[in-house]
């Protein structure tokens, strides 16, 4: 019998409470701190803690920065204070027991994660969604992906010291979340999609309210943008901060929006498209820089495509079932897929293997915002302390989807 | 097995959870077993590797290829700098504690210029490392150090290995198969959180 | 005695002046409260105002709209629990607010509300202004270090360089203000002689000498009084740590600012120092460019019946005042919830409407306009300071010093020059 129990490379008693300056050493050994005996004051160098508590991290995050004066010499992201083991959750659930937990790891996008889910089961089943259903999910998912974006545009300007736009973009997220409220009942973790198709018919009136939606979404669009695009004081906080190269943000593996802003133009919903997005005609808005106000633009015109998305559907929605013939007892065949959808934060993808039971033998999910978090050592090397908040706020990360 | 008939209620009727692995498979449907894969880079890699490449099977679509631990660091290699897979997707493992070699060690990557997928998998045992592909992808970095948290496969080289999303002190590698659902590093909670239990 | 009291009420000057003590006194227990009001009003008024901006309500509940909310503050503050952290420094940790608070109110000195509507009038009074509203820099750097914790202490000396960088932007544009004082000529391009200007840095001549060139500065040599207003404009916002500059004290940033360690009355003192500063430099502003205590034009448009349109102004704007404060009484929900609020808002607008009547009785009406217009032309920089704050995201650091240097200063050195020039040519 081999010993299980392997032991960590380094020992046991940095606890990951109050940081002091004499236990740093081993926590940033890879920034290479010097004279560890010295106080904040006699070095050049300050080790600050953006503790998990914090106004501006979107969830508990734990960045230290170590700063030279202003400026970040150093970062390293201490992650896992959400970590509710949702991988392990799913070894011991029913594919269609785990569908509800799916939507709690990236909290404010449910819909995209509940499909990503979804579809990943039913290439493992190899069944497909009837087509009704497609375009309710791509409806509902191009919905959230608005909200999601409503959401990180408030934060985000929130974070630079624009108290305003919180308030019109929650105040518009609102319409969406009634119509998800309608639909299935709630309105942040939906549940709004079954293994096989939709659960719910559209309600009543639901053409009705997505157009009118539709109607009175882009005068508040340009709201926000009026606000902040050409706003010098927006401009100089996020022209030129948190550069990251196309060739960085390849070998990061960065996705997403972070992605399409740094020059590549990939979306996985036109490269290997799913639900329905092959019926629809959009564009990819990519950026030139790479820096925060690219990202920005990129999204508010994600925006705009998705309400041009969602009009093409809602306007050529097909009647029929909105649900495949699933078996009662789902027993996929022993296999295993990686399905992946372009979630609001990245590439979502689901790698599930079966074993032939009821339940998963493993499901790894990978986390769009995990990942991209990892770029924020490399994206703020350089810049000042204010950047690194505008640098998170703009990775558009959900504390959810990084610990899972 | 219980047998109820499907209607358009939601399936909430599938009743205790199977444990373990159930004996029956159900019929496979079409295109669902695991058929080889042939392509011009196959060959390639064949021919440089031989016997190093066990298996490459298309499974419901979707391409994958089963090498021998040894040259999984060289094959990384080749696959971004020749092969164009210059996006490594994810690194995940499995764990099936019967089998000799106990991992599954899966590296899922993709090529930009290709619009293609590629799983690489090699089977290691209990105790044995991998060299790390952080020289490769620099996304490898935070990706092999959930796996080293989760599974306790190590990775050689790797500038940084230490638990990701566990506290440092946590004793144990909860996504193995013989970690209970519930079971907790007692020790690490008593020590730092001052209370009896977590549960 | 009684003779001491009532031979300053013949006298036309401030009592500083006329050496009557008495009537200082009075007079600086009558700025002290009304500012301690104004600040009260202005809290308010922010909470309010900058609700509004973000399509919320703002408090509703603590007297009708609100409006007993900084007193329902206040108490708070005066009965939470007095924290000073166990390594501060304890006499530093106490006197810092102080400092600052005794260098915001004494500037009130100076301040013109009318010819002989002030407390007194140095001939420095403007030096006297700047001078010692730069003292509260002292008390921002103490209150940082005596915190003893390192991100007050980084919060205040990121603080404190921000005020002083501005100080100077400030000085200049203020010496263009003084410079035109000097000037000779009528009107925006004043030609040719017709005052008798001597140049004076006291507020009350400052005032005057706009009177006696028939302009406000603020027009005068346009666009250069603009553009030395502009300056002055942003650089109180940055003076006084109000958005767009709160970088040191915004709570979404790293470092939380000087007072952060500060909690319950000795925090308020803080708040009370920045709204009172908030007042004495748009005081500054409305003296040097707008006019002072005139009414909008005072030349352009003379005669009887203007004077006395324009004197009707400040029983109107109080009668406007009541209609909302009606207005909003016929709005509330009828609900017994409500009995209270419904009848303290009719009451306050009723207080409201009857000051607006006694307002057009001609004796108070002449002696009012000054006050009122002064007070008007600084409650419209107050509701700029809200607007701000409600717009602008935040400079960060560097580029707030930027600003600070590189721009306004070499824009308000141009400005100034550019007035000598203009000034003896023209």
């Amino acid at each position: 019998m081999t010993d299980r129990t392997i032991t960590d490379p380094k020992p046991a008693d940095t606890t990951t409470s109050d940081l002091k300056t004499s236990d740093s050493t081993k926590f940033l050994s890879h920034l290479e701190l010097d004279q560890p005996d010295k106080t904040f004051l006699d070095s050049n160098e300050l080790v600050i803690n953006m503790g998990p508590q914090h106004p501006a991290t979107h969830g508990v995050l734990r960045v230290i920065l170590k700063l030279d004066g202003e400026k970040v010499l150093g970062t390293e992201c201490v992650i896992g204070y959400l970590h509710r083991g949702v991988e392990k959750i799913a070894e011991n659930r029913t594919y269609t027991m785990f569908n509800p937990y799916v939507d709690r790891m990236d909290y404010v996008a449910a819909v995209s994660n509940g499909l990503g889910y979804c579809e990943a089961v039913e290439k493992l089943l190899n069944i497909e969604a009837p087509p009704r259903a497609k375009y309710i999910r791509v409806i509902l998912t191009e919905l959230n992906r608005m909200a999601s974006h409503q959401l990180w545009l408030g934060t985000h300007a929130l974070d630079i010291g624009a108290m305003t736009p919180l308030f019109y973009t929650f105040r518009d997220r609102e319409e969406i979340l009634k119509i998800f409220e309608k639909y299935c009942g709630a309105r942040l973790t939906t549940h709004a999609f079954r293994i096989g198709g939709c659960q719910y018919e559209t309600y009543e009136g639901f053409e009705r309210d997505v157009i009118k939606f539709l109607d009175f979404v882009p005068p508040k669009i340009d709201e926000y943008e009026e606000l902040l695009t050409t706003n010098r004081i927006w401009l100089e906080r996020t022209k030129n901060v948190g550069v990251i190269s196309r060739a960085d943000a390849i070998a990061l593996g960065v996705t997403g929006p972070v992605l399409r802003a740094s020059g590549v133009k990939w979306d996985l919903r036109k490269a290997q498209p799913y639900a329905a997005y092959s019926d629809f005609d959009f564009e990819i808005p990519i950026g030139a820089n790479g820096d925060t106000y690219d990202r920005y633009t990129v999204r508010m015109e994600e925006m705009r495509q998705s309400l041009r998305i969602i009009r093409q559907a809602v306007e050529r929605i097909p009647e029929g079932p909105i649900m495949a013939k699933v078996p009662k007892v789902m027993k996929p065949p022993v296999g295993e897929i990686y399905h992946s959808i372009e979630a609001p934060k990245g590439e979502l993808g689901y790698f599930i293997v079966s074993d032939g039971s009821t339940q998963p033998y493993r499901i790894r999910v990978r986390p769009p915002s995990f990942v991209n978090l990892q770029a924020l050592d490399v994206m703020v090397r350089g810049a000042l302390v204010a950047d690194v908040i505008a640098v998170i706020g703009t990775l558009d990360i959900v504390l959810g989807e990084v610990d899972r | 097995m219980p047998e109820e008939i499907k209607s358009s209620t939601p399936p909430g009727g599938e009743s205790k959870p199977a444990a373990g692995h159930a004996p029956a498979a159900p019929a496979k449907p079409a295109g669902a077993t695991a058929v080889p894969w042939e392509s011009a880079m196959v060959a390639k890699l064949k021919g440089q590797y031989g016997s190093g490449i066990r298996e490459s099977s298309t499974y419901l679509g979707q391409n994958y290829i089963v090498v021998e631990p040894s040259i999984v660091a060289e094959l990384l290699q080749i696959l971004r700098d020749r092969e164009q897979f210059d996006y490594c997707v994810d690194i995940t493992a499995v764990h099936y504690p019967d089998r000799e070699k106990q991992f599954d060690l899966v590296w899922i990557l993709y090529s930009f210029p290709r619009n293609e997928r590629i799983r690489v998998k090699t089977l290691i045992a209990d105790g044995e490392s991998v060299r790390s592909a952080v020289s490769v992808w620099a996304t490898a970095n935070w990706l092999e150090r959930e796996v080293f948290d989760m599974f306790g496969i190590r990775f050689d080289g790797h500038p940084d290995l230490k638990r990701i999303l566990l506290p440092d002190g946590w004793k144990g590698h909860p996504l193995r198969k013989d970690y209970g659902i519930i079971q907790q590093d007692q020790e690490w909670v008593k020590a730092n959180l001052g209370i009896e239990s977590g549960q | 005695m009684l003779n001491y009291i009532t031979s300053y009420l013949s006298s036309n000057t401030t009592p500083g002046q006329a050496g009557n003590v008495f009537w200082a006194t009075v007079y600086i227990l009558v700025v002290f409260g009304g500012i301690s009001v104004a600040v009260m009003a202005m809290n308010w008024l922010e909470r309010k105002a900058l609700a509004h901006f973000q399509i919320r309500l703002g408090p509703m509940r603590v007297g009708p709209h609100g409006l007993l909310q900084p007193i329902a503050d206040a108490i708070k503050l005066m009965t939470k629990e007095d924290i000073i952290p166990a390594e501060a420094d304890k006499f530093v940790f106490w006197i810092a607010p102080l400092i600052i608070l005794c260098a915001s109110f004494a500037v009130y000195i100076v301040v013109p509300f009318g010819p002989t509507h002030a407390i007194t009038d140095l001939n420095i009074g403007i030096l006297f202004m700047l001078g010692v509203s730069s003292l509260s820099v002292l008390g921002v750097v103490m209150a940082g270090w005596a915190s003893n914790s390192h991100y007050p202490l980084i919060g205040a000396l990121r603080s404190s360089a921000q005020m002083v960088s501005y100080e100077v932007a400030m000085g200049m544009a203020v010496v263009s203000a003084v410079l035109m004082t000097s000037l000779h000529g009528l009107g925006p391009y004043g030609v040719g002689v017709g005052t008798s200007g001597t140049g004076t840095l006291s507020m009350i001549g400052i005032v005057q000498a706009q009177q006696e060139q028939h302009v406000w500065f603020l027009f005068k040599f346009f666009p250069l009084g603009f553009i030395a207003f502009g300056i002055f404009a942003i650089a109180m916002v940055a003076e006084t740590n109000r958005a767009p500059f709160d970088l040191p004290e915004a709570e979404s940033e790293l470092t939380a600012g000087f007072h952060t360690e500060y909690s319950g009355l000795r925090w308020s003192l803080f708040m009370l120092g920045e709204y009172a500063a908030m007042i004495a430099v748009s005081s500054i502003a409305v003296t040097l460019w707008l006019g002072g205590w005139y009414r909008p034009f005072p030349n352009t448009l003379t005669g009887d019946t203007w004077d006395l349109v324009f004197s009707l102004f400040p029983a109107l704007t109080f009668l406007t005042l009541a209609a909302i404060a009606f207005v909003g009484v016929r709005r509330m929900p009828k609900h017994p919830y409500f009995r209270v609020q419904t009848i303290g808002l009719a009451g306050f607008g009723a207080v409201l409407g009857l000051i607006g009547l006694i307002l057009f009785a001609p004796p108070v009406r002449d002696r009012i306009q000054d006050i009122f217009w002064f007070v008007a032309k600084v409650a419209g920089f107050m509701y700029l300071y809200i607007w701000y704050r409600a717009t602008f995201p935040r400079y960060r650091f560097d580029q707030l010093m930027k600003v600070g240097w590189k721009v306004l200063l070499p824009i308000g050195i141009g400005v100034l020059i550019l007035t000598a020039i203009l000034g003896v040519v023209l």
